[in-house]
């Protein structure tokens, strides 16, 4: 008999409580998830798998408002590097989105959406989330667990938070603290969304008046930080957009111009402007090492579980340095650990897009788990 | 899978359950032989990405780094045994890299082709030119070796910074030779050191 808790746009309201760092806590806890391949009869081949700051629990399948393939098709599925044959991979949508799970978006007791109401969250809190969807799934210890960016975030925190629930660690393209540089480029977009008109403080589920030119913003200045100079000059260079001469006027002259305009607007038909302030908050208060006495090898000491930290060399959003300063504590802490800079043109996305290098080691770094 | 003559050594002579960090590790091969025969708790740096991306996917925990600056990083004495092996003449200062080992691990092992050999020398004297063998065959201008280095050369060095040499293993290809006139006959070193 299939077992309902498994499967693609699950749902589960757990009753919680969850305490959260910032001192309130959240109950219900609502988490959406999708999950692929089977669990084993003795559940030690789940791996739990962290999306992106953006990102949902549709890793490999339709995504239902876009209508586009998952995220990391080219990642997970039957035959892939995560290969959904052998292991079952979890995937939760963070608490603080809009796909489902707990945020500002969800109804608070008195009916209404909690919008600002909804209490600020850390990276933390959203594992403790996942800790107790794991709990309902039956899931005791995980195979691995993995991430890239913020999902790299959760996946350290993971092995910080529950060294004996994690055998191995797979952190992509991250860090272990949000930097000045980090927490600067979110104020812009926080700040972009909170000026928008209809913003109005949060307040704006009544009557589909969204901020959405304040959210389209906010997404075109991360996107920059997503992507690398050469990245971008080689796609699109001081090319015009549709026309012959520059128009003097500000209309979206350039091709680079009318590119992020469009990946700013179909943003908003898919994300919450107020789930972008809560998640890219959880983002600037994540510094590992704070909470372990200032120092990240804490974190880590005499852990069991195994870690891989890959970097990429045009990723100047979380650059090598930050993956460096994660395997610094972790060997400091004798955790075992391997890393590696690859070579990608595509900047920070580099760990969605084809880079083969990942494929191996991602493939490489799972099967010596020794499933 | 063979190992090569050095590092044949150095597996043989490592005590089981050892914590060990193979600095240049190449593809594993010594860390993978620790791992399965002497249940090592084997560690690895390497500079090349595809020896990494190697190392990683057959289970081993291996760090891209340089051992001139990324040495530093390790906490002191977390390692039985640091291992250097025909990667010290690639340094940019092998006698820091030679402190940090000492630091890293309670032992370290060092081996490095003799420079001192008689056919180099023979080729030199008689060629005029940077020798090519078999054990250096790159020419003088793409030579990753950039500090050679001769048996006496090193025995100098550790005498005079103090350092204990534990053992020492000669090699003539395959063969293991007695250490008489090593510093003419032998094609390789190896040194077990300890501060």
């Amino acid at each position: 008999m299939a077992d309902a808790r498994f499967g693609l746009d699950r749902k589960i309201t757990l009753p919680g409580p969850l305490a959260l760092d910032g001192g309130g806590v959240l109950a219900p806890v609502e988490i959406a998830y999708e999950s692929y391949g089977t669990l084993n009869a003795d559940g030690s081949n789940a791996i739990l798998l962290c999306h992106a700051l953006t990102g949902d629990q549709y890793v490999a399948s339709t995504h239902p408002i876009t209508g586009k393939p998952g995220w990391w098709t080219r990642m997970v599925g039957p035959g892939k590097p995560i290969d959904t044959n052998r292991y079952c991979v979890i995937c939760p949508n963070v608490v603080g989105s809009c796909m489902g799970s707990s945020g500002p978006e969800s109804l608070g007791p008195d009916g209404k959406p909690f919008a600002m109401r909804f209490p600020v969250i850390t990276i933390r809190d959203m594992v403790r989330a996942q800790a107790l969807l794991l709990d309902h799934l039956g899931i005791e210890a995980l195979y691995a667990v993995v991430g890239g960016s913020m999902g790299g975030m959760q996946a350290l925190t993971w092995a910080a938070t529950y060294p004996t629930r994690v055998r191995a660690a797979l952190v992509i393209a991250s860090t272990a603290r949000h930097s000045a540089q980090n927490i600067a480029f979110h104020e812009v977009g926080r700040q972009a969304i909170m000026a928008d008109p209809n913003w109005r403080g949060g307040d704006y589920y009544h009557d589909g008046q969204a901020p959405d030119a304040g959210l389209a913003v906010a997404r075109m200045a991360a996107h920059i930080t997503y992507l690398s100079e050469h990245g971008l000059t080689e796609k699109f260079g001081r090319r015009l957009q549709d026309r012959s001469a520059k128009t003097f006027g500000f209309d979206a002259d350039f091709q680079v111009e009318s590119y992020l305009r469009y990946q700013g607007l179909s943003f908003t038909g898919r994300f919450d402007a107020n789930s972008y302030l809560y998640i890219t908050r959880a983002m600037d208060y994540f510094d590992l090492a704070e909470d372990h006495g200032g120092h990240l090898a804490n974190a880590f000491r005499g852990s069991a579980t195994r870690f891989c930290a890959v970097s990429f060399d045009t990723d100047w959003l979380y650059p090598t340095s930050e993956s460096r300063n994660i395997v610094h504590a972790l060997n400091a802490g004798g955790a075992p650990v391997s890393f590696m800079e690859l070579s990608a043109p595509f900047g920070h996305d580099s760990f969605l897009l084809d880079v083969p290098e990942l494929d191996r080691v991602v493939d490489g770094f799972l099967t010596a788990g020794g499933l | 899978m063979t190992l090569r003559p050095d590092l044949a050594i150095i597996a043989r002579e490592i005590a089981p359950g050892s914590r060990v960090l193979d600095v240049g590790c190449g593809d594993g091969a010594l860390m993978a032989a620790l791992r399965d025969q002497k249940q090592a708790d084997a560690r690895g740096m390497e500079l090349d990405r595809d020896n990494v991306t190697a190392c990683v996917a057959r289970g081993l925990s291996v760090i891209q780094g340089n051992a001139d600056t990324d040495l530093a990083d390790y906490p002191d004495a977390a390692f039985d045994y640091a291992i250097l092996s025909q990667t010290l003449q690639t340094t940019m200062r092998p006698d820091l890299v030679l402190d940090q080992l000492l630091r890293i691990g309670r032992m370290a092992f060092v081996s490095f082709p003799n420079f001192a050999q008689w056919r180099i020398r023979m080729a030199l004297m008689f060629g005029g030119t940077m020798p090519v063998t078999k054990q250096l065959p790159a020419r003088w201008y793409d030579t990753p070796n950039i500090h050679h280095v001769t048996i006496d050369d090193f025995r100098k060095y550790i005498a005079e910074r103090g350092i204990r040499i534990e053992g020492q293993w000669f090699l003539r290809g395959e063969k293991l030779i007695s250490a008489g006139a090593a510093n003419l006959r032998a094609e390789h070193a190896v040194f077990l050191l300890t501060r």
